[in-house]
């Protein structure tokens, strides 16, 4: 462990309520002006990310609150037009929902290839989309299912379409004193459920408690010949998980011939945005993010 | 006989008991038997085998059949496994301060402050403020006592940097503090100031650089000219051979450097006594190493130094020499701070400070006559050694004395070189050399066969050695060899020739775009067939002279001392086998004694798959002799040779120790007379013996994310008698699953001569989900010329040889490429395909 012990301050909130008021200490709204960043508490849930970084000695020194404990955090609800899935959901717990696995099983899938049992039962889905990470495994999914989350923080609740939610690299719409509420993916009509058609692949180091090099959901409506309601999205090519909407563009309502399809990977090639790193090199991304989108549309047409 | 390993295998040496050579193995007891002994009867059906016991009636009591369990052959629980699986262990850093009886409470913790660049020289040393300064205690290389360096076969190596850095990541101080926490922080806080000097990466560069004529300090890093060791080995008239050949292939292969990632990181506790004298307890294969180490240190004779092995968890040669560096700063420590000291490296200090194996390039270059007969073989064989020569010698020496493979060949060179860089020192890691020259042979074998439009197999059983015939260095093989056994044996397991086959008439459907559903699927099988010498190398044995005591207390306990240790590989349980088997006693009646160089005679480091063969064979001798020793005093009456109880056992030793006081027998390694080995020419028996091996791997490439999986693995060998199958098995088992990882996934981001991938979340060591099914088979083979308990080699090593050789040729078949560096990770075969691509227009 290399982290300096005594710099580091934690909390348990027990209640939604007291973790928002101690986030909005110090936030610079009703009780003073705004505090440097290490005085104000910033959410633990799982630990899965943030305990890495501690026994690294890379965890900011800081005030840290524990949210695990809070109930309103919890559980997946079914709506006739959406599903909400509280911020605090495991990765266990999607990928045992039922419901998820029929009508959101890119979603399912990516908290299958999640770390491991362990991380599983401990990573929440909240910390995976607020640890900000272009490599993280259930972003591409949301961004494929449309998925909204909700903030909220004592100066009330919002809601926020997850495509527009990380606008820089490790850059998001929450402010300090926010916390992510949950979840939501709106439900497709029955028609159009079965007509549906999901794709994720995620391309790690190896099989298990791995870091995607390129991660790939994709899913349409078949619309006879035609695709439509076209989503693409990958991670680990870009600064942000990314949603593709120039790709989509060049599919949505199209037949995926074969030129139609190379003109797809043509254009992904230029809206994902990779790099050389220590996991993977930006040639590869680049052209397995190519070969996934060919391997998905190829699939499709299998089904 | 063939053994087949599954996963639970208790009551494997009551179905299949040991079988003839244990009945021979005792002839002069059996004269002086005393026939009225009860167990009688249940003993010899044990030393017969067949299911006699039970046939004939003769109730075995618990006292037999836990015997049974015990001999050879038989797969006993781990002795120490109870504790292990119960978290009982006490590994090096759950010690506390008093924990061998100090009388202290309070450790200090040390931290090693390491150097940020690979090569420069240190000119100062600063203390930022953020931590009591006065607390903490530094040691620097003036706290030295003795000698400023870590002995080992040069003593090149600073025990702490005084001036010239070489690698990065090399210790320059130690900071100890009472608090873990304070003592890390303030490694954070100390200023270097460092002149950086341009280092050497490139092990073929500094090769070049290090002979070439106008030569300069930024060339010559080591040495006169930047080489550890060079040897050539010479067979026949290679430059004459080459005239009555008609197929020339060549070739070049590269492996990188691998990690040995065992689970528990390597750390030590150390205090001084008042007299002076040094005790250090830790993590660690090889005690007499760290003792040697100390002794030169702090300048004590050897008495005044203690060693003692810690449960350690897991080692594969990374715990074979670079304990003594932490040994040593420890001690240092505890010197200086007047307390003991503890310092345990984290993951991350672990992975880019200790050593790793060495990158190997290997060119080869053979002639051929069209019918497949192998005329003559070159073999240029170099290694990156790093900064210090380590054991790089003894490295090259056993990669060097693999590289020509298995096969018979009357004109053969091999020119090997160990080369200094600034990289990390490099060092011993399971397989010692021979994987990486292992894998250039057998890749070559097949490129070979390509060549000569012969398939990989008619061309190895062409080939391959048989006994009678001699190996590169001259050695004539006097066991019993059948490689080709073993090699059809493999084939039939993995359903080799029909697959093969099929792979190719998939592949080619599959590349013109006939693959339906799997259109980007490409399969491929591929073989490897090897040896590894057991044991030392050459001289090694002699030079060792290793020696084991047994010795017996009042209470008729046998105590078994070797300094031999158990790193999760079973040491403790086969010696228990082995001395339990020979004294006819049950486990209990035996301790094998926790090596402590205060207590256990040197036996040799736990390296080179020695263990078994050489210490347990002399283990078996000085049980035989304590045996021997009862009955010839006198004792014969109460020990009838064929068997007795424990109890009698106790009082054959009660009545000999109130006679003679001590009942101690200690045997010393004898080289076998036939054995002869020529240092300087490279010429003769390399190693006494060797295993023998045949690996077949399968795999599947995705040509969407150019992923290679392996889907099956078949690993058939001959390693002598099998003494705990279960133990034996996990060791092939545990040896693939190591070789997947050197093959396909274990890569070292080099960066600067700075690992940039310590942690295991980048550096990609493959998961139980990442290793395929692994069919392990051991065959047996009478050899009566076996020196080891009941004619057992050495297996730790072997299976690290063949794995990656056997997978790139199931890849190579898969895509058609020549793929001749690993590891191969998917990033590196998408370039592949790139070149091809550009190869061919
Ligand atoms: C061994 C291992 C394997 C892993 N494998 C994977 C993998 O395969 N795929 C993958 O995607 N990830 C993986 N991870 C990363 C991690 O498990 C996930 O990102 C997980 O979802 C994080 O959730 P958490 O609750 O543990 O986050 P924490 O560590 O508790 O928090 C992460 C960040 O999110 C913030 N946060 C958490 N909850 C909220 C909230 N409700 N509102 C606002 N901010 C919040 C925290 O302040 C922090 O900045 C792995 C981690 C480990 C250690």
């Amino acid at each position: 462990m290399r982290a300096y012990l005594p710099e580091y301050e934690a909390v348990s909130a027990r209640t939604l309520v007291e973790a928002l008021t101690l986030l909005a200490q110090g936030a610079g709204g009703l009780d003073g002006p705004a505090q440097p960043p290490g005085r104000r508490w910033q959410p633990i849930a799982g630990g899965t990310d943030l305990m890495v970084l501690f026994s690294a000695g890379k965890l900011p020194a800081g005030r840290y609150l524990d949210i695990w404990g809070i109930e309103e955090l919890r559980g997946i609800t079914v709506a006739p037009s959406h599903i909400d899935l509280g911020a605090l959901s495991t990765f266990t717990q999607v990928r045992q929902h039922p419901l998820l696995a029929c009508e959101f099983s890119s979603l399912t899938q990516a908290a299958i290839e999640s770390g491991a049992i362990a991380i599983q039962n401990r990573g929440t889905l909240g910390g995976n989309i607020a640890n900000a990470s272009p490599a993280a495994d259930s972003p591409p999914a949301l961004l494929c299912y449309d998925a909204e989350l909700e903030l909220v923080s004592l100066r009330g609740a919002r809601w926020v379409p997850y495509a527009e939610f990380h606008t820089g690299y490790k850059q998001m719409q929450r402010a300090s004193d926010e916390l992510i509420v949950r979840i939501r993916l709106p439900r497709l009509s029955a028609v159009e459920r079965e007509r549906q058609v999901h794709y994720y692949r995620k391309v790690g180091t190896r099989k298990a408690q791995a870091i995607s090099k390129v991660c790939f959901a994709g899913s349409f409506v078949r619309d006879g010949e035609r695709l439509s309601r076209v989503r693409i999205a990958l991670g680990s090519v870009a600064p942000i998980p990314l949603r593709c909407p120039r790709t989509e563009a060049v599919l949505e309502g199209a037949v995926p011939t074969s030129a139609v399809i190379a003109a797809a990977q043509e254009v992904l090639g230029s809206e994902i945005a990779p790099i050389d790193d220590i996991r993977s090199t930006q040639d590869y991304r680049r052209t397995v993010a190519q070969n996934l989108l060919f391997d998905f549309l190829a699939q499709a047409a299998l089904h | 006989m063939r053994i087949r390993p599954q996963g639970k295998q208790p009551r494997q040496a009551e179905k299949q008991p040991s079988h003839s050579r244990l009945a021979g193995a005792r002839p002069q007891e059996t004269d002086c038997a005393n026939a009225q002994l009860d167990a009688v009867a249940a003993t010899q059906a044990l030393t017969q085998g067949g299911d006699s016991a039970y046939d004939s009636g003769v109730k075995i009591d618990a006292e037999a059949s836990a015997l049974r369990a015990y001999a050879i052959g038989g797969s006993p629980p781990r002795r120490e496994g109870p504790e292990k699986v119960r978290g009982q262990a006490l590994y090096v850093d759950d010690l506390p301060a008093d924990f061998y009886g100090t009388g202290e409470v309070e450790l200090v913790h040390g931290v090693t402050v390491r150097s940020p660049v690979a090569r420069g020289r240190l000119r100062a040393i600063g203390f930022l403020p953020g931590v009591p300064w006065d607390e903490i205690v530094v040691v620097t290389a003036a706290d030295i006592p003795g000698q400023n360096h870590i002995a080992l076969l040069e003593n090149d190596q600073p025990c702490l940097v005084s001036g010239l850095i070489n690698h990065a990541e090399e210790p320059l101080l130690i900071l100890g503090h009472p608090d873990r926490v304070i003592a890390e922080r303030a490694r954070t806080l100390v200023r270097l100031e460092i002149d950086p000097l341009p280092p050497q990466l490139d092990l073929d560069d500094s090769l070049r650089r290090g002979t070439k004529p106008d030569a300069g300090p930024n060339d010559v890093i080591w040495g006169k000219d930047n080489v550890f060791k060079t040897f050539t080995i010479e067979k026949g008239d290679v430059a004459a051979a080459w005239a009555g050949v008609d197929v020339i292939v060549e070739g070049d292969y590269e492996t990188g450097a691998q990690e040995q990632l065992y689970i528990e990181p390597q750390g030590m506790l150390a205090r001084v006594r008042p007299d002076g004298s040094v005790e250090v307890f830790g993590s660690l294969q090889c005690p007499y190493y760290v003792h040697a180490a100390l002794m030169a240190v702090f300048n004590l004779p050897a008495d005044k130094v203690r060693i003692v092995q810690t449960e350690t968890g897991g080692g594969f040669g990374g715990k074979e020499e670079y304990p003594s560096m932490i040994a040593a700063h420890t001690a240092l420590l505890a010197r200086k701070a007047g307390r003991p000291a503890k310092i345990v490296y984290d993951r991350l200090e672990d992975m880019v400070a200790t050593t790793k194996r060495h990158p190997s390039r290997t060119h080869i270059k053979t002639g051929w006559r069209h019918d497949g007969t192998l005329v003559v073989q070159d073999i240029d064989f170099r290694l990156d050694g790093g900064a210090y020569m380590t054991l790089s010698p003894v490295v090259l020496s056993r990669g060097g004395l693999h590289a020509a493979g298995p096969y018979a060949c009357d004109h053969v060179r091999v020119r090997a070189r160990a080369a200094a860089t600034n990289m990390p020192p490099h060092g011993a890691f399971r397989g010692f050399g021979a994987p990486q020259s292992v894998f250039a042979i057998e890749r070559h074998m097949d490129e070979a066969a390509a060549k000569l439009g012969m398939s990989e197999i008619a061309l190895r059983k062409k080939n391959l050695v048989r006994d009678g015939q001699t190996l590169s260095t001259g050695q004539v093989l006097r066991e019993r060899v059948d490689m080709r056994a073993l090699l059809d044996r493999a084939l039939a397991l993995s359903g080799y020739e029909a697959k093969r086959a099929r792979y190719d008439e998939e592949n080619r459907r599959a590349a013109q775009g006939q693959g339906g559903m799997h259109a980007q699927r490409r399969r491929g099988i591929g073989v490897a067939t090897f040896m590894h010498g057991a044991g030392f190398t050459g001289s090694g044995e002699r030079y060792l002279a290793s020696k084991v005591t047994v010795d017996c207390d009042a209470t008729g306990q046998v105590h078994v001392r070797a300094s031999s240790t158990e790193i999760g590989q079973g040491t403790n349980t086969i010696f228990t086998q082995i001395a339990a088997e020979i004294l006819g006693l049950p486990p209990d009646a035996i301790t094998v004694v926790r090596p402590d160089t205060s207590q256990v005679p040197n036996s040799g480091p736990t390296v080179a798959s020695r263990t078994v063969m050489v210490v347990g064979g002399l283990v078996a001798r000085a049980c035989q002799q304590l045996k021997t020793r009862l009955v010839e005093a006198g004792q014969g009456m109460r020990l009838a040779a064929a068997g007795y109880r424990p109890q009698q056992f106790r009082a054959a030793v009660q009545a000999y120790l109130a006679q003679h006081g001590t009942l101690s027998v200690t045997t010393e390694y004898e080289p076998p007379p036939d054995v002869q080995w020529d240092d300087k020419a490279y010429r003769g028996d390399a190693y006494a013996t060797y295993a023998w091996a045949a690996y077949v791997a399968e795999v599947e490439v995705d040509l969407v994310t150019y992923e290679t999986r392996v889907l099956d693995f078949v690993a058939v060998q001959e390693v002598g008698k099998v003494v705990h199958p279960i133990l034996a098995a996990g060791q092939i088992e545990g040896g693939v699953a190591q070789g997947v990882g050197f093959a396909l996934y274990e890569k070292v981001a080099w960066r600067e001569g700075r690992m940039a991938n310590g942690q295991m979340t980048n550096y990609i060591m493959p998961t139980s989900a990442d290793v395929p099914p692994i069919r392990v088979e051991f065959i047996e083979v009478e050899n009566p010329r076996l020196r080891g308990p009941g004619g057992a080699k050495g297996i730790g090593e072997l299976p690290l040889d063949g794995t990656a050789p056997a997978i790139l040729n199931a890849v190579a078949q898969a895509t058609g490429l020549r793929l001749n560096q690993i590891p191969l990770l998917p990033e590196d075969l998408l370039a592949a395909y790139a070149r091809a691509g550009l190869e061919n227009g």
